[in-house]
């Protein structure tokens, strides 16, 4: 602690030197939150995919559709415990830019399997009553200003023609992760006004009764069905999940190559800095040395310095990063679960530290290393 | 061997001391076989040509540096054997250094200046103020202590050194031509105050200079040629009691 003015002194030394390099680090941290923040929208669906739960679409693609009949076919196999459907709506809010996922659920069996997912009872029975109702996720809700009593128009992307809907209700998530951005509507009334493949549903959503047994009922789910027009691929929540993600891109490759390049940037210019930082005051710190700082003690003070640029500036750009995501999904819809959580905040700052510290530790020893009668000739 | 006056009790004990530094793949004998033996509460100051080898033989005694061979014993401690991180915890303790372009960081206010060695301390806050206080008021810079060294002239920046040479009470300063930069009133004023810590602190002071006037107010003149003391020893005029600084050749 009472180094503190003699490093506080010598950071105030050349302001704007200081200040850049802290705004190094806060735009390099900021960066990381946002892509945190995407990284987290895009594998939310992998993180809160439930163990016990299997997805089961259509062999050959996912947007051909499963007949209905399979539902009472699969509950008869062993390890089934609950099964529902849903199938892709596709239906957005007066203009196609007003993105937010929408389908039709099978209503009696939706929240039994997706328990995570809070609807007051009140509201899920007047779904229940209402084959024209919906119910909304509270993101969406906010987002349009959607209110429980409301009749709202969706225009129907794959089914055509505007539909209207009644909001019955509004949903939340039980954790921060889950989406609350969906709409759901009921897949019976969808049956009966759909001009072309009545009877078969987008998806089954199966529970198993042990989650360990999840990959055997799978593989009996497929065996069940196979060599018939309507093959399936049954595979866990999560595969299904990653493999959706997968499908825009490897998101995760792509955020680490980023990532990389940031933080190395980063540690050259914080390298850079620190480097002529020591190189300027050579002499000083052989006087240092000379009064009776240790080799070591001098490799900290330097360290230190490298420490603030990398902790201040890092938690300006993270609580800037924090800020915006604060503001909700910036792409208006695409990333429903847009957020940087204080783990990754952490780890941010961990990832700042280390950049810091591997920045700062030439210079560090070559300060520690000092020969004073040689750095005091320089004066 | 000549010895002069070596009384058995000297505070810095040295003995054939060598210096060689490698220069262009060439060997360049600095010091060579130097014997010397400064008695506590002496003022000495070294004179000669320059490349001597002044420096460097303040330096080793300093600790700054280390010799190619023989031995400098101060208080009974032989320096030459410590480690690098022994050897900076022995100059906290020991030495305060005063150099010829003052060296204060620029940073730092005088205060904040002549406290960096009570910071290797184990000293409360409040007992480092109070040294640092009293030191500044003893080279007459208590209405300076916020200044920052921009804001002082040569001589007082050079006071501000003293008083951070001499804050954590060393066994004995070194000054390298501390007067050097300093116009002649300045250095009067510096010198004065040098000869007032040995004389009336009792506090041992080694100085290298070039200026004769400098040297006349050390009780010791110690001239050095080519690495080596050289006859010629005198004592400085203004000084009482025995001139018991030796040097041994």
């Amino acid at each position: 602690m009472k180094f503190l003015t003699l490093i506080g002194s010598n950071l105030r030394r050349k302001k704007v030197r200081t200040a850049l390099t802290m705004g190094s680090f806060a735009v390099a941290l900021f960066l990381y939150g946002l892509l945190a923040a995407i990284q987290t929208a895009f594998n939310q669906g992998v993180q809160v995919a439930g163990v016990d739960r299997l997805i089961v679409r259509n062999k050959v693609s996912l947007i051909l559709p499963l007949p209905l009949a399979y539902k009472d076919q699969m509950l008869q196999l062993p390890g089934v415990k609950a099964v529902t459907y849903a199938t892709w709506f596709g239906g957005y809010y007066q203009d196609p830019k007003n993105f937010f996922p929408n389908f039709a659920v099978d209503a009696p069996t939706w929240l039994r399997v997706y328990p995570e997912y809070r609807v007051p009872p009140k509201e899920w029975q007047a779904f229940l009553r209402d084959r024209q109702g919906c119910i909304v996720g509270r993101k969406t809700a906010e987002r349009f200003g959607f209110k429980v009593g409301d009749r709202i128009p969706l225009i129907a992307g794959i089914f055509g023609g505007e539909w209207d809907f009644d909001v019955c209700g509004i949903y939340d998530g039980a954790r921060r992760e889950d989406d609350t951005s969906q709409l759901w509507l009921r897949n019976d009334y969808l049956d009966e006004r759909r001009v072309w493949g009545k009877g078969t549903v987008g998806w089954y959503v199966v529970q198993v009764r042990n989650p360990d047994r999840a990959a055997a009922v799978a593989e009996a789910i497929d065996r069940r069905f196979a060599n018939s027009p309507w093959e399936t691929a049954a595979e866990s929540e999560k595969a299904f999940a990653a493999g959706f993600v997968k499908q825009v891109g490897d998101i995760q490759l792509l955020i680490l190559v980023i990532g990389t390049v940031v933080f190395f940037t980063l540690l050259l210019v914080t390298g850079n800095a620190m480097a002529l930082a020591v190189r300027e005051r050579t002499a000083e710190l052989a006087v240092l040395k000379a009064v009776g700082f240790g080799d070591g003690t001098v490799l900290w003070l330097v360290l230190a310095e490298a420490l603030f640029y990398a902790l201040s500036g890092g938690t300006l750009g993270l609580v800037g990063a924090k800020l915006f995501t604060l503001r909700g999904d910036p792409t208006g819809g695409l990333l429903p679960v847009f957020y940087l959580g204080l783990g990754r905040m952490c780890l941010g700052l961990l990832l700042a530290a280390v950049v810091g510290v591997a920045a700062g530790i030439l210079p560090a020893l070559t300060a520690g290393r000092l020969k004073i009668v040689e750095a005091l000739r320089r004066v | 061997m000549v010895r002069l006056g070596d009384n058995g009790k000297a505070l810095i004990r040295v003995r054939n001391l060598d210096k060689t530094y490698r220069r262009g793949g060439q060997e360049v004998h600095v010091l060579q076989g130097l014997n010397l033996s400064v008695d506590e509460g002496e003022f000495v100051a070294f004179m000669g040509p320059s490349g001597s080898g002044k420096t460097t033989l303040l330096n080793l005694l300093g600790g700054l540096d280390l010799p190619t061979a023989g031995s400098i014993a101060v208080a009974g401690d032989e320096i030459t054997r410590l480690s690098g991180s022994k050897l900076a915890q022995w100059r906290a303790r020991h030495v305060g250094f005063i150099f010829q372009m003052y060296n204060l960081l620029p940073v730092l206010t005088a205060f904040q200046n002549v406290e960096l060695p009570l910071l290797l301390t184990r000293l409360s806050k409040a007992q480092r103020r109070r040294h640092v206080e009293t030191a500044l008021a003893l080279v007459g810079l208590s209405d300076r202590m916020d200044y920052y060294p921009r804001q002082l002239s040569g001589g007082q920046e050079q006071r501000v050194a003293i008083a951070r040479a001499i804050v954590a009470d060393p066994t004995f300063l070194l000054c390298d031509e501390p007067t050097g930069d300093l116009d002649r009133r300045s250095a009067d004023e510096i010198l004065a105050l040098l000869s007032d810590l040995s004389s009336r602190f009792g506090k041992t002071v080694l100085m290298v200079t070039h200026d004769p006037r400098a040297a006349e107010r050390a009780e010791v003149v110690l001239h050095l040629e080519k690495g080596a003391l050289v006859e010629g020893t005198t004592s400085g005029p203004e000084r009482h009691g025995p001139a018991s600084g030796t040097a041994e050749r």
